[in-house]
């Protein structure tokens, strides 16, 4: 066991792959000699070699187009999108290719891809390195979005999606890579030392995909979260009063529907919270989900609080972000609704 | 403002339209066998004349000239001569079966069989195959089963593919034959990934991947020059120029100003331009490429100049576009008659051969369509719905276990 910020974790996780699986492959721009801007492979590439852990050309196609034939070959290859703002230029190799091909090809093909990008805001990123694209992807079948909170559930989830036989996109909220930052900007960050889920195993452990975790538990309101904003609505939850239960989902695709149910069926009440814009975003399918299976325990409506259905502005970062008071004021008005 | 100064903008228009004259005065056809064959390990940078030349081993009388002609027995040009006409006749016989309901759509490789056959012929059975969907040939020469072919294109109860893709989308994964995708160009980046993880590995396999010309306008087509420039991947890149994408003639892909073999320059990759209808210039040149990926001396674009003698696809009318009588003007001839010729030449071959064989063809697709048929078209289509829900990801998700509930299976 070893004190881990999330950024170390996720270097343990390809650190314990790379030397389990000769098959796995790490690659992405700046990944290799310098160990990515983040520094998340960091000494990989000394500890592994050049043809393990290496830099690519600055064309995210490319790397996924490449990742996604390594995979036909038979190899785990891990990408890194240096920014999840810069996905979209492989956006059709992820929705048309590697999405699709084992069921287009009978099951004869498939590419065990998993594609690292860091997202989120809250950095002072503006609009090209601050976004939360989670749920263009959630709406793509054949790919699984995960999306972890800390640096145990870094780990354990970024090796269960390494292991995994379908595409992954794994998200990491650049925000909490040092610590768990609850949206007090003004106040300084608790680094992940002084927090229980900085404890990290040294060696290999999973974390399943499709399992939501309980963040908190309470009875009066079930909040819906997952990565920097499991952190904003535990610390909503304390300042409000309210008893609410906070449930990281962790995995969105696949979904974790039934401890939801559970939940919502206890408290009755329900606050949707993400970074992403609003409209069509993947809180709105968690609002039908809950909709369709707890109508009828359902003692208010629903409520969703979001990043704003604008671009991710610079200088309105605090406007932007959503963070523990609007939290509060949605908790408020689901306990009066 | 003096009108001279006037900007205006230049719309590509092709030589000639339906009504017109095929004109074909613009293309430069040097004669066969007057290219030096460089060695395998050149430098890519002392390649740069044959991404404008035109690589030809066949002259007018069908004997084989120059350095490119390579030794082939007899026995296997006969090979290829039947695994094209066998292509030929297969897609005839496909496109009626189309147009009598039994299929939804239909792509044809008139004209482009000695693309597919002879490069499957030059390349090692264990090489990885990522084709664009106009290369059933590759699946001939390879010596898949006609039948399987047959039972996904009328997606059937013996379709493999489950009747998940369209006709003609093909994956065969125990012939080294890729998933075709229909987005074009996706498998061009995947083929120098394959390679990347081939050479990582230590293997001995390389990969070979097709796009058409139009197709070269993608990002993926960079994509995969850039990538496998900078790895050095062992994979035979092929653009195979059949002067068409769909009713755009080449010149919408850039073809007015450069040859697609010369996009390799930039990238330092030999871009080797051939004659995409002389069976022995391709095999020729396919050989070169594959043993110079292997040897580790990496990539190489090779643009196969040829014309798409029919149709894109059944959903398709070319008389709207281009002169009727351009396929038969084609100044580089057909290339089935081209090795025909050739074979006969060497005295390997007669006209009564030719039509037994064509014969035997002819009765060996009716026998299997009548078997594939048996197992079903379009119209009676696989027994259940339920596999529809399978294979989304290698286990069936709950969502996906509850959405088949909800229709019933």
């Amino acid at each position: 066991m070893s004190t881990m910020n999330m950024i170390q974790a996720i270097n343990s996780a390809l650190d314990v792959m790379l030397d389990r699986d000769d098959d796995v492959v790490i690659f992405g721009e700046d990944v290799g000699y310098f160990g990515g801007v983040f520094r998340c492979t960091a000494g990989l590439q000394k500890k592994y070699g050049k043809t393990r852990v290496f830099d690519t050309p600055i064309a995210e196609g490319g790397i996924l187009g490449t990742a996604i034939g390594m995979g036909v070959y038979g190899l785990r290859p891990v990408a890194e999108i240096q920014f999840a703002d810069y996905i979209y230029p492989a956006f059709d190799q992820l929705v048309s290719e590697a999405a699709r091909l084992r069921y287009r090809s009978g099951g004869e093909f498939w590419a065990p891809i998993t594609v690292r990008a860091p997202c989120g805001g809250g950095i002072f990123g503006g609009q090209t390195h601050s976004q939360s694209p989670e749920g263009v992807f959630t709406h793509v079948c054949g790919l699984k979005t995960v999306m972890p909170s800390n640096p145990y559930d870094a780990k354990g989830l970024l090796i269960a999606a390494i292991e995994d036989d379908d595409p992954v996109i794994f998200f990491e909220p650049k925000r909490i890579y040092n610590g768990p930052f609850d949206g007090h900007h003004d106040k300084p960050l608790v680094p992940w030392a002084r927090h229980p889920q900085g404890e990290v195993p040294d060696g290999h452990y999973r974390v399943e995909l499709g399992k939501a975790a309980i963040a908190r538990p309470g009875s009066e309101v079930t909040v819906l979260a997952y990565g920097t904003m499991v952190h904003v609505c535990l610390a909503a939850v304390e300042e409000s009063g309210i008893d609410g239960e906070v449930i990281d989902l962790r995995s969105l695709l696949p979904i974790d529907i039934d401890s939801i149910v559970e939940s919502v069926k206890k408290t009755g009440r329900c606050v949707i919270v993400h970074e992403a814009t609003r409209t069509s975003g993947f809180g709105a399918e968690l609002s039908a989900q809950v909709q369709e299976h707890c109508f009828y325990h359902l003692e208010a409506p629903i409520q969703r609080v979001t990043g704003w259905d604008t671009p991710y502005p610079h200088a309105f970062e605090w406007e932007y972000f959503p963070g523990p008071q609007r939290v509060t004021r949605a908790l408020t008005a689901v306990m009066e609704g | 403002m003096n009108p001279s100064q006037r900007l205006s903008l230049h719309i590509p228009e092709p030589p000639a339209r339906p009504g017109e004259e095929p004109d074909y005065s613009a293309m430069r056809i040097p004669p066969a066998g007057g290219l030096e064959r460089p060695p395998v390990d050149a430098a890519a940078t002392a390649l740069h004349g044959y991404a404008d030349a035109l690589i030809r081993v066949l002259d007018d009388s069908g004997a084989a000239c120059g350095e490119w002609a390579p030794q082939i027995d007899p026995q296997t040009l006969r090979d290829g001569l039947r695994a094209m006409m066998l292509t030929r006749i297969f897609d005839d016989r496909m496109l009626r079966m189309q147009r009598q309901g039994k299929t939804s759509f239909y792509v044809k490789s008139t004209g482009e069989e000695a693309v597919a056959v002879a490069q499957a012929f030059a390349l090692d059975d264990g090489d990885m195959l990522f084709p664009s969907y106009r290369q059933q040939g590759l699946l001939i020469a390879r010596g898949h089963s006609l039948v399987d072919m047959m039972c996904q294109v009328f997606n059937n109860t013996r379709d493999r593919l489950k009747g998940r893709q369209l006709p003609i989308m093909y994956s065969v994964r125990e012939k080294g034959f890729f998933s075709i995708s229909g987005n074009l160009g996706t498998q061009y980046p995947q083929a120098v990934g394959w390679a990347m993880a081939s050479a990582m590995k230590g293997d001995t396999r390389i990969a070979a991947s097709w796009v058409g010309e139009g197709t070269t306008a993608e990002p993926d087509f960079h994509h995969a020059l850039t990538f496998a420039s900078v790895y050095q991947a062992p994979v035979v890149l092929n653009v195979v120029n059949n002067q068409y994408a769909i009713s755009s003639f080449q010149g919408f892909a850039g073809g007015e100003r450069a040859t697609f073999a010369a996009r390799a320059i930039g990238y330092g990759i030999p871009g080797m331009r051939v004659d995409g209808n002389d069976f022995l210039a391709v095999y020729a040149v396919t050989r070169w490429a594959a043993e110079r990926a292997r040897r580790n001396c990496g990539p190489t674009l090779i643009e196969l100049f040829t014309y798409r003698a029919d149709a894109h696809s059944t959903s398709d009318d070319p008389t709207a576009y281009r002169p009727s009588s351009e396929g038969a003007r084609w100044p580089l001839g057909d290339p089935i008659e081209r090795l025909k010729q050739h074979l006969v030449g060497l005295g390997q071959w007669s006209e009564a051969q030719h039509t037994g064989l064509a014969a035997e063809l002819d009765a060996k697709v009716k026998a299997d369509l009548k078997e594939a048929e048996s197992y079903g078209t379009l119209s009676t289509p696989p027994d259940s719905p339920r596999s529809m829900f399978e294979d989304v990801f290698k286990d069936v998700p709950p969502h996906l276990v509850r959405q088949r509930q909800e229709m019933g299976y």
